[in-house]
């Protein structure tokens, strides 16, 4: 069964239709790169999947259990949207760091809310599956947990490369420093499916190899499932497992990225690949 | 009178400026912050309400508003709620005769009143703008980040969008609050005795002129101060930028 299936998604933006009928599913464990010109709606896409937009109309699944439908989205309330986002991790072009946190606080402020929360919110319940009895054993309890939390923060920033720069403050780094910054705090919730909305928009072609190379890594090493939207057809052609081109709000070409670069069966995928290079 | 004696004399006024300058703030900091919301409310009504009343604060000279706020009460109410304070205090106080501070404020406790209603709420206003732009200065990825973190509305303003807020506010707020110290002169069109009347107090009764003149240096010496003080809250949040 398909980890994700997106079905029939549509979306307006006053009268422009940016999105006029999406599917697709994907597989855990593989990395779908969508592909297409500007204003073709990828960015749109994503950004409904991560419940930024609300579409007018379709329905996501996770593991075959609908997580969204249109229909409902009115129904949702703001504390089921937050759970059901989380099982997406998004990465922005403009990396969107928190300029006010060192790079590991990036990454362990939204880890630090859940615990917090979480104790907050599940005391009782906590108490008793733990066997805590004193107000001093919760406060070492969530102590523990936040300790863990940090190792966790650390490691994950390690993985990106950047286990130097932990105390460093967005200002201090690098563009590409800074988007596996980003990296590392979407991967901090683990997520599902990981998506990236051109990812290297805003980086020099340098800054853009480091960068490719941790979601490379991640892609190989760690099987994570992702969704990438990009420019870089070189990168897509080699991480991916299955390309995505879209055209006018509709997936035009879907397939293996030797199907879509060798063998495009409509002219437009040929003219965009032609004029990307 | 000495120059001793006359600096206190000044000295005296320039403590019930600083008392509206503090008044002020402790009233308008945090009252700007409701009008700012309510003037970035979605509910369109509200919007208007909350911009209607900062366009009139605004666009009336705040003397004025001392005036409306001084004597509206009595005109339009026949309720001259200022002067009755000046009356309840003159039946139930003994005040003391001897020139000093608190004859000064015992016997102008309803004018400061006034003034210290119209201060804050005109204050309110101005500071409501400038955290209206700071708010509406942050860029929308960072809420859209703090979001996809699953983070709440309140928790993406509370540990996200504040504190970005807060440093780049502060040197607009900084210059609006060396415009209120020197604004606190206004107070004077009620009689008021701050430091310029105080002033002019001389001016009329010992024909010295430069005292006026002189109320400058403790403008300067306090603006000073505050310009040291900003100046180390701008370093301090020096540490990033955004």
């Amino acid at each position: 069964m398909a980890l994700l299936e997106v079905k029939n998604v549509y979306k307006k933006f006053g009268k422009t239709e940016v999105l006029k009928g999406i599917d697709f599913s994907l597989n855990k464990g593989e990395v779908l790169s969508i592909i297409g010109s500007s204003g073709s709606g990828k960015t749109t896409l994503l950004r409904c999947i991560n419940f930024l937009e609300t579409p007018e109309q379709g329905e996501y699944y996770i593991n075959g259990e609908l997580l969204f439908d249109a229909k409902l989205a009115a129904t949702y309330k703001e504390s089921e949207i937050r759970k059901k986002r989380l099982k997406f991790g998004m990465v922005f072009q403009s990396f969107n760091l928190f300029p006010q946190y060192s790079a590991l606080d990036n990454v362990m402020l939204a880890l630090k809310l859940q615990i917090k929360e979480d104790i907050k919110t599940n005391k009782d319940l906590i108490c008793k599956e733990n066997n805590i009895k004193t107000r001093h054993q919760l406060a070492a309890y969530k102590e523990k947990l936040l300790k863990e939390a940090e190792e966790n923060a650390i490691d994950i920033l390690t993985k990106v490369g950047l286990k130097e720069k932990l105390n460093s403050y967005p200002c201090e780094l690098s563009g590409g420093q800074q988007q596996r910054v980003a990296i590392a705090r979407a991967l901090a919730l683990s997520p599902e499916i990981l998506c990236f909305d051109e990812p290297t928009s805003a980086l020099d072609p340098e800054m853009s190899g480091e960068v490719l190379n941790v979601i490379r890594n991640l892609a190989v090493d760690t099987g994570k499932t992702m969704i990438i939207v990009t420019h870089e057809m070189n990168f897509a052609r080699d991480v991916s497992d299955k390309i995505i081109f879209m055209s006018d709000g509709v997936i035009l070409e879907e397939g293996t990225p030797k199907d879509i670069f060798e063998n495009p069966k409509f002219d437009r995928t040929k003219e965009f690949l032609n004029s990307i290079g | 009178m000495s120059f001793i004696e006359i600096t206190a004399f000044l000295a005296n006024g320039f403590v019930i400026s600083l008392i509206i300058f503090a008044v002020t703030l402790i009233v308008g900091i945090p009252l700007g912050l409701p009008i700012a919301f309510c003037s970035m409310s979605k509910f369109a009504p509200l919007k208007a309400v909350a911009k209607t009343f900062v366009w009139i604060v605004r666009g009336i000279p705040l003397m004025l508003q001392i005036f409306i706020i001084y004597y509206v009460p009595g005109l339009l109410f026949g309720n001259p709620i200022f002067s009755q304070i000046d009356r309840y205090i003159i039946r139930n106080f003994t005040i003391p005769h001897d020139g000093g501070l608190t004859q000064m404020l015992l016997t102008n406790a309803g004018g400061l009143v006034a003034v210290l209603i119209a201060f804050a709420i005109n204050y309110a206003c101005y500071f409501s703008e400038i955290y209206r732009g700071g708010i509406e200065s942050i860029s929308k990825g960072q809420y859209e980040a703090g979001y996809v973190l699953g983070l709440t509305k309140s928790q993406v303003f509370k540990f996200v969008v504040l504190k970005q807020v807060v440093k780049r506010i502060v040197p607009p707020m900084s210059n609006e609050i060396i415009t209120l110290i020197k604004d606190t002169a206004l107070a004077n069109c009620i009689m008021l005795p701050e430091i310029i009347k105080q002033a002019k107090e001389l001016a009329a009764t010992q024909a010295l002129i430069w005292p006026l003149f002189y109320t400058g240096v403790f403008y300067l010496i306090f603006v000073g101060l505050l310009t040291i003080i900003f100046g180390k809250v701008e370093k301090k949040l020096s540490y990033f930028r955004s």
